[in-house]
């Protein structure tokens, strides 16, 4: 079973690890991401560059609105996830437990994700979407 | 700044709960520590107590422990560091029992005293972070547990399920189940195979290059055999069982980055990615085996076929030629990256049987090669091979034989004999699904 653990923080959260050295992080994540592979459950995971960095596309208007990020209201942002191939949702969370870098102001969502053979198999587009999974390797 | 070898989010306790169903959060957070953490946590019991048997039995009882405990007080904040207190706990408990008896049990329980895990009360759960905080020593510990777990004074039955029970964290109600037999019979396998071991005196070490080399060998056999039974069940209804199939991959991998530099490790890896990567077009819909030629290719797991072709890769990488992992990888290989069956690279993959019965001679790679033969070269020269076999009576009993005679007598327009040959196949075939194949493939010859 797939699973993505979605990694969201405040700006609290993500505070807590300014002053954290540039290689004291790689170490980290990159023991928690060996960890992953040596259990053969690792599957694909990218991080997220600056918030600021990014622009949002709002749709309460009639015309999407186009502003610089971040997202003004929302408290938490999204900063990157991993996709895990797992036994069960509970060993989803107990990886997610592991995560480094985190304390107060993050949170983990922890989401599964449906396979293609879950959806509709006779539909014109989920065939497409399959084939295009097959040529790419993604299924 | 984050912890980077433990739980870094301090998430409260689950809820408590109590009683009946709703155990269930409770139980199933154990079973996930549990396939996470079982290998480590007995492979740093034995290190402790240097019996393997013992560490098994003392993890068990944690476990049982953990499934009473964190239903009802929660899922504690670093859940392998309270497993292995417990084990260490009990570890204790078992060797001053024992002390009374014996000084070396004695001094045994006082070195494990100064551990600092006989404070009383419920266990804190962080004193053994330590132990399981060094990535070489866990891995040399994994590593002599699966050496163990494959020893050769054991059994082939016997080394599976205490493989899947020590280093794959299944309970013997899961092995029992994967492999179609009663429960006590797991459990007595496991006994007998515990007790084998103490009797011959097997260390908990990881041996010297030489015979690490050779035990690994017997690893790798282990493995295979457990994907097979999950590829191709023996008897019952069911064609295919997934899970050990995909549970024998998982040890692979782990293997793998315990002995990163054996070829054969990879190679076999890649065996098993590029095999269960067709797994998906092997059934009909209503769970009729699908045969090679006639699989939907646009279902192969391309994933898994990526994976499988770059393990392959990396044992070729290492540069000291492949061995019969690696040839039947290269088949698979070949298979999994031919649009059809007609557009297979039959040559080569004669060429790599030819090499797989020099290194590893064996009648069946020799039918596997008689089938590639009869792809590359007509019927004709195939069945000369197949006819070889049968004159040598080295694969009586065996299904595959008569079914592959079949189909090249059937190929070749000799469509009575062909009958015959089917009808011999369907007698000597264990699995249903397979019998209504051949009888299919039989009711179709051309009259």
């Amino acid at each position: 079973m797939k699973y993505m653990l979605i990694m969201r923080s405040t700006d609290e959260g993500a505070a807590a690890f300014e002053n954290v050295s540039f290689d004291e992080m790689l170490d980290a994540m990159g023991r928690f991401n060996d960890e992953l592979i040596r259990a053969g459950v690792l599957l694909a995971a990218e991080g997220l560059d600056d918030a600021s960095k990014g622009v949002v596309v709002d749709f309460s208007t009639e015309t999407p609105v186009v502003t610089d990020g971040p997202y003004g209201e929302t408290k938490e942002l999204f900063g990157g996830y991993y996709v895990l191939d797992v036994a069960s949702q509970e060993e989803a969370v107990e990886w997610a437990k592991r995560l480094p870098m985190a304390g107060p102001g993050t949170k983990v969502e922890v989401r599964r994700v449906p396979t293609i053979d879950e959806f509709p198999q006779d539909n014109e587009w989920i065939r497409k979407e399959r084939a295009w999974r097959e040529s790419t390797g993604q299924l | 700044m984050a912890r980077v070898d433990g739980p870094a989010v301090t998430s409260p306790a689950r809820p408590v709960t109590r009683g009946g169903r709703e155990d269930e959060p409770g139980r199933r957070a154990v079973e996930a520590v549990w396939r996470i953490e079982s290998a480590r946590i007995v492979g740093a019991l034995a290190r402790y107590t240097g019996d393997v048997a013992l560490a098994e039995d003392l993890a068990q009882e944690a476990l049982a422990e953990a499934l009473v405990s964190w239903p009802r007080d929660g899922v504690p904040t670093n859940p392998s560091g309270w497993l292995l207190t417990v084990g260490r706990r009990r570890a204790i408990d078992a060797f001053r029992r024992r002390a009374a008896l014996d000084e070396r049990y004695a001094a045994l329980a006082r070195g494990l005293d100064e551990g600092g895990t006989t404070t009383g009360g419920p266990p804190a759960g962080t004193e053994d972070v330590d132990v399981l905080g060094d990535p070489d020593r866990m891995d040399d510990d994994v590593l002599a547990l699966v050496l163990v777990a494959c020893h050769p004074v054991l059994s082939r039955e016997a080394q599976v399920a205490l493989t899947l029970r020590v280093v794959g964290g299944l309970s013997s109600d899961e092995i029992a189940r994967a492999f179609l037999v009663p429960t006590a019979t797991v459990q007595a396998r496991i006994t007998r195979a515990k007790r084998t071991l103490a009797a011959a005196g097997v260390p908990f070490a990881v041996p010297p290059r030489e015979e690490r080399r050779e035990r690994l060998a017997g690893v790798l056999a282990v493995l295979y055999v457990i994907f097979t039974e999950g590829s191709t069940a023996t008897s019952g209804d069911e064609w295919l069982r997934p899970d050990l199939a995909h549970e024998a991959t998982r040890l692979a991998l782990v293997l793998v980055g315990l002995v990163p530099d054996e070829p054969e490790a990879h190679a076999l890896l890649a065996l098993l990615e590029l095999t269960a990567a067709r797994f998906g077009a092997r059934t009909g819909p209503d769970g009729e085996p699908v045969l090679l030629a006639d699989q939907d290719r646009r279902r192969w797991d391309r994933s898994a076929i990526r994976r499988g072709r770059a393990a392959l890769a990396r044992a070729d990488a290492l540069g000291r030629g492949r061995g019969a992992y690696g040839l039947q990888a290269a088949v698979a290989e070949c298979h999994a990256v031919a649009p059809s069956v007609a557009e297979t690279d039959w040559d080569r993959v004669v060429l790599l049987y030819e090499a797989l019965g020099r290194l590893a001679p064996s009648p069946v790679v020799d039918l596997n090669r008689a089938v590639a033969v009869s792809m590359a070269q007509g019927p004709e020269a195939a069945l000369r091979i197949v006819d070889e076999l049968v004159a040598t009576d080295r694969l009586s009993g065996f299904h595959l034989l008569p079914s592959v005679r079949a189909e090249l007598l059937g190929r070749l327009g000799r469509t009575d004999e062909a009958r015959a040959e089917y009808e011999l196949a369907v007698r000597l075939c264990p699995n249903p699904r397979e019998r209504d194949l051949l009888r299919r493939k039989s009711a179709a010859l051309r009259p």
